[in-house]
């Protein structure tokens, strides 16, 4: 247990010891919300699709947690190049505890930056709100902001452990380029955090439904604003995305663990 | 304390280390000798558990450290060739690390710690990040932290690689001080063959991924009709130069290094 929390708390150090660094990675995120939120609001509107700004917000808070949970994982790779990862790997404790640690930590630190993109949202003007019928006025939720760091726990952990088990595999930056073009940025894009996902073409639709992030997105939209993805009312939908995302977690775990534990240097 | 039977190392088509087998007693220290590319890196990654052996048997303390892995890590300490330590953590924060990994008790940790710090002079440094450190403190760290859990066995690769005279001296110093004063049997390669001569009790040489002589380096001089070891190693191994052929990590650790240097 010791080597869980010992790795754990490294993690969280290093993130609170880079206070320039949690800035900057809200930057990005903070863009898309102002540029993209204000600016197709009003075709968004015009639509009949209602507030953009309100529709874009849990995305973009699910987009911060991708990116640093993602990158918490791949961090590896500098352990790695620093040797740091050496350390770890003749220690004389299960390197499941070693990854699960580093995991968690990683997990922690991206619910953080989760929560802090959650203020910023409410600073640019999103309202947390009840599903409500067409025409009566909505009401505020505050109740909602509990049950939205589920969601964003369960991104952050889900995606901690894929970037882990990529961060196991990969060896050279040039690895980590590739992945970057052609795993986080997909992931992101096909999830659902910008655009609705209904009536989309059907080959589209089916990639959209493979990408995990879609069901942490439908989450924290479903929790925030009352909007679910599928018809079969909020309770459903809630424990549906709650159950794939922990599969998906104890999936990732499991084969980022038994990648680490095949690590030869 | 060591004993190391026929072990072989393949990669691809590539054999790195060629059935070997000798035996390090406790309390030794004993150095491993040879040009770049002799297979002591691979051979000591085989016995610290980091490289799986192509074939062959190693006992450390007793225990095969591919069958029972951790009673084997318990027992070693090990101070790699590059640094291990990390950068983003100070001194003590490093030592604290490698004591809990270690399954050090709170009371013991606190105390060792202040101990080998004190004694590796880095005590006034403790709350620095390492990141701060010259490569020579660096290296004390980590000889200091590989102490840590009162190890049997220690490996040391290269640790005296790019440092100055002075820390060279003083690391050897306090190594053979704790090689007599805790009974650690002491691994290590070097390329400094005044050092060998100075701190070994026997001495191994290897070249091509097999050993060519084996004993006390007065043994090694007396074999080669040589005066000093340096002219022993060259008799043994002969004149010409080896190169290494650089991989994508050596690429990788010269960005990193000026990556390092950048900040």
């Amino acid at each position: 247990m010791g080597a869980i929390y010992i790795m754990w708390l490294r993690e969280v150090k290093r993130y609170f010891r880079s206070k320039a660094q949690i800035i900057v990675s809200l930057g990005q995120p903070t863009l898309y919300l102002l540029a993209l939120g204000f600016g197709f609001g009003p075709v968004f509107a015009k639509a009949g699709a209602g507030n953009y700004l309100q529709f874009m917000a849990p995305g973009v808070i699910g987009m911060t947690v991708l990116f640093s949970s993602i990158f918490s994982g791949m961090a590896m790779l500098w352990d790695r190049q620093f040797g740091f990862l050496k350390e770890t790997l003749v220690a004389p404790v299960p390197r499941l505890h070693i990854i699960l640690g580093r995991t968690l930590g990683g997990a922690t630190v991206a619910s953080l930056q989760g929560l802090l993109m959650l203020v910023v949202c409410l600073i640019a003007g999103f309202r947390p709100v009840h599903a409500h019928a067409a025409g009566t006025p909505a009401s505020h939720d505050w109740l909602a902001l509990p049950l939205a760091l589920i969601f964003v726990g369960m991104i952050a952990l889900v995606f901690a452990a894929l970037g882990a088990s990529v961060g196991s595999t990969i060896k050279d930056m040039q690895g980590f380029q590739v992945l970057m073009n052609f795993l986080v940025m997909p992931i992101f894009f096909l999830s659902g955090a910008l655009y609705p996902l209904k009536n989309l073409p059907r080959v589209l639709s089916w990639i959209t439904h493979a990408d995990p992030l879609t069901y942490g997105i439908d989450g924290l939209r479903g929790v925030l604003i009352g909007s679910w993805q599928f018809n079969f009312g909020s309770q459903f939908n809630f424990m549906l995305d709650l159950c794939l995302l922990t599969g998906l977690a104890a999936i990732f775990l499991t084969t980022s663990a038994w990648l680490f534990s095949r690590i030869e240097v | 304390m060591i004993r190391v039977e026929n072990l072989t190392k393949t990669f691809d088509q590539f054999t790195a280390v060629k059935d070997i087998s000798f035996q390090v007693d406790a309390g030794e220290i004993f150095a491993f000798l040879g040009p770049n590319g002799a297979g002591k890196t691979t051979t000591i990654k085989m016995l610290t558990t980091l490289l799986r052996p192509t074939a062959g048997h190693i006992h450390l303390d007793g225990f095969d450290p591919w069958v029972k892995q951790r009673e084997a890590r318990q027992r070693f300490g090990i101070v790699f060739q590059d640094p291990s330590l990390d950068n983003e953590q100070t001194a003590y924060e490093n030592m604290e690390l490698h004591g809990i990994l270690y399954h050090i008790p709170h009371r013991v940790r606190v105390e060792r710690i202040e101990q080998l710090l004190r004694q590796f002079e880095l005590w006034e440094r403790r709350n620095d990040y390492v990141k701060t450190f010259s490569g020579g403190m660096k290296r004390r760290l980590e000889i200091a932290r590989g102490f840590l859990h009162t190890p049997k066995i220690l490996f040391l690769d290269e640790p005296t690689l790019g440092l100055d005279p002075q820390s060279r001296n003083q690391l050897w110093t306090h190594v053979k001080a704790l090689n007599e004063k805790e009974k650690t049997t002491v691994f290590l390669t070097t390329h400094y063959m005044d050092e060998a001569d100075r701190v070994a009790h026997r001495i191994a040489v290897m070249d091509h991924g097999a050993i060519v002589a084996i004993g006390t380096s007065a043994e090694l001089k007396a074999r080669t009709n040589t005066d000093s070891l340096e002219g022993a190693f060259l008799a043994l191994t002969g004149t010409s130069l080896r190169d290494e052929a650089a991989s994508s990590t050596d690429a990788m650790r010269r960005f990193a290094q000026m990556w390092q240097q950048k900040r």
